[in-house]
């Protein structure tokens, strides 16, 4: 690994600071999951690391009446042992369960997975189907953005520079609703996505009130397919509406063909995994009903 | 919360390591260019650097700085860039090398040591990101006339052929047991997922730790 220089701030103020330090390259670290393997590999490169671990708002996990509050920090594993964010988001639960191994689970953050960008990145779907937001801090004060907007191209989010993704909302659940995250890997786990599917929907007797649904690994980036969820509202909850859904996501997607399923394959596999999840978001949303 | 944020810019230069001048600046120059007048800065680094002995001013780094850590509830002092891992740590500076560097990319598992009561990749964990967390290495966890109860299971179980992977499934193994002290058979199958081995002894693994888990009940051994 190239040498660097290392600063661990404890405050939101100080680390705002050190990545806008001019003329460097910096880089923020959380668990390190992704960015050490980058460094080491040289496929990003950092001559100030910024280790963002120590600060009070980055490792805040709050539940409230308010809804839910994860500091961009704060590792997977804290997440799904926490039972009221188990009962309360369980989409959510889906996505940072299967991240990695536990290894890595005792390490990777929400706010990395959403930074790092990836295409096949498995907690943005549901954030996104969730309608999160997320909270940044930077040279010119505060400010949020919707998840779906986050990221921008492989590897690129919406961050400019001296900017910190400081931590990530969810509104309270609604009742009737439920949301789930399924992903499909050819292993029973520690691979990328072939595709992940992310659906959340809000029921109101027989029929959808809200809908959102978002895809991994079919595009450039995570893809929130707004027109999917549109065609569920008013509906009635069925599976010619679960079908007609699937097929707009079906036809959304923009994958490629690597090593790990052909363009055709995985078109195929987002209306599948879409149809899944929306079931699993239903059976979900009539218990919370 | 640790002392991480108070590592000092070490006097010692390493020959290997290039100059901060190598980005077009200056350490002391940078410095003037960003501290005067950046509040934020003031605040945060400075201040801590304050706090801990001669300022030299600047970033910790690039050169070897002066880190303690706390390895199977001993501190120990030792002197090593930002960029070196916990593993590199542990087997290159401190001579012990029962934690394993085989992938070096967070995905094989043989590195795996136990960090603040959870299992991670030593090799993905900066040393100087584990200041002031509890690390509990292979070394730790029992002797040759002592050995931990998981160990001596792996025996009887045949879970090893080359056994270069083992340090590391013993220590996954110790720290699931440590949170799962009554696994089924599918729990350990998930819990050990982050740990691989190239001579397939996935079976023996597996009996192992569910021996393990029926000798240690009652708390015999920890
Ligand atoms: C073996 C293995 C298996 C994996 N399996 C999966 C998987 O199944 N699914 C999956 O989605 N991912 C997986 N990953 C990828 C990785 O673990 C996740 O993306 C992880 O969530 C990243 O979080 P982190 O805290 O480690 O981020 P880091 O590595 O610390 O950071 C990632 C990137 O985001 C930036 N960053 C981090 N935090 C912030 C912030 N607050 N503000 C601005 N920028 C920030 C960093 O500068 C860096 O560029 C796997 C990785 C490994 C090594
Ligand atoms: S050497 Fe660390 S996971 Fe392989
Ligand atoms: S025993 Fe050889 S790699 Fe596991």
């Amino acid at each position: 690994m190239k040498w660097f220089d290392y600063e661990c701030p404890r405050t939101v103020e100080a680390a705002v600071g050190l990545l806008s330090a001019p003329g460097r390259k910096v880089r923020a670290l959380a668990g390190g999951t992704d960015l050490l393997v980058q460094l080491r590999a040289g496929r990003r490169e950092a001559d100030l690391v910024v280790d963002i671990k120590e600060i009070g708002e980055l490792n805040e996990l709050r539940l409230d009446s308010s809804g839910l509050t994860i500091g961009a920090a704060v590792p997977c594993y804290r997440i799904y042992n926490d039972p009221a964010i188990c009962r309360a988001y369980p989409g959510l639960i889906d996505a940072v369960s299967l991240i990695g191994g536990t290894q890595i689970q005792g390490r990777a953050s929400l706010g990395g997975n959403l930074a790092n960008a990836a295409p096949s990145a498995d907690a943005v779907p549901i954030l996104i189907a969730l309608g999160a937001q997320c909270l940044i801090a930077g040279p010119g004060g505060p400010r949020s953005l919707p998840v779906e907007d986050f990221c921008v191209a492989p590897g690129r989010n919406a961050l400019a520079p001296g900017e910190l993704l400081v931590s990530i909302h969810l509104a309270p659940p609604l009742p009737g609703s439920g949301a789930a995250y399924l992903r499909f890997i050819p292993r029973n786990e520690m691979d990328i996505a072939v595709v992940g599917a992310g659906a959340s929907v809000v029921l109101k007797g027989n029929v959808f009130a809200a809908a959102r649904i978002a895809l991994a690994s079919v595009a450039p980036v995570p893809l929130f397919v707004a027109d999917a969820g549109d065609s569920l509202i008013g509906k009635p909850v069925d599976e010619a509406s679960i079908n007609a859904a699937a097929e707009i996501a079906r036809a959304a997607a923009k994958p490629i063909t690597d090593m790990r399923g052909t363009a055709e394959y995985r078109r195929h596999l987002c209306g599948v995994m879409t149809r899944r999840a929306i079931a699993r978001a239903i059976a979900r949303g009539k218990e919370t009903n | 919360m640790g002392t991480k944020g108070r590592c000092l810019v070490s006097s010692r230069k390493d020959p290997d390591v290039p100059k901060t001048g190598q980005s077009g600046l200056s350490r002391r120059g940078f410095m003037q260019g960003i501290g005067v007048g950046s509040g934020a800065l003031g605040a945060g680094i400075l201040e801590n650097e304050a706090q801990a002995a001669p300022p030299p001013g600047g970033f910790s780094g690039p050169a070897a700085v002066p880190i303690t850590l706390r390895i199977n509830g001993k501190s120990t002092n030792l002197t090593v860039e930002p960029r070196v891992t916990l593993v590199d740590a542990l087997r290159n500076h401190l001579d012990m090398t029962g934690a394993k560097k085989v992938c070096d990319r967070a995905t094989c598992g043989a590195c795996t040591v136990i960090m603040s009561g959870k299992v991670v990749y030593a090799c993905s964990v900066l040393a100087i990101d584990a200041q002031g967390k509890d690390i509990q290495t292979i070394e730790g966890i029992g002797s040759g006339n002592k050995p931990h109860p998981v160990s001596v299971a792996f025996v009887h179980n045949d879970a090893q052929q080359c056994g270069y992977c083992t340090p590391g499934f013993v220590m996954a193994a110790k720290g699931f047991l440590d949170r799962n002290p009554n696994p089924t058979f599918e729990q350990v199958e998930k819990g050990l997922g982050g740990n691989l081995c190239r001579c397939g002894t996935y079976v023996g693994v597996r009996q192992a730790v569910l021996e393990a888990a029926k000798e240690m009940k009652g708390g015999k051994n920890a």
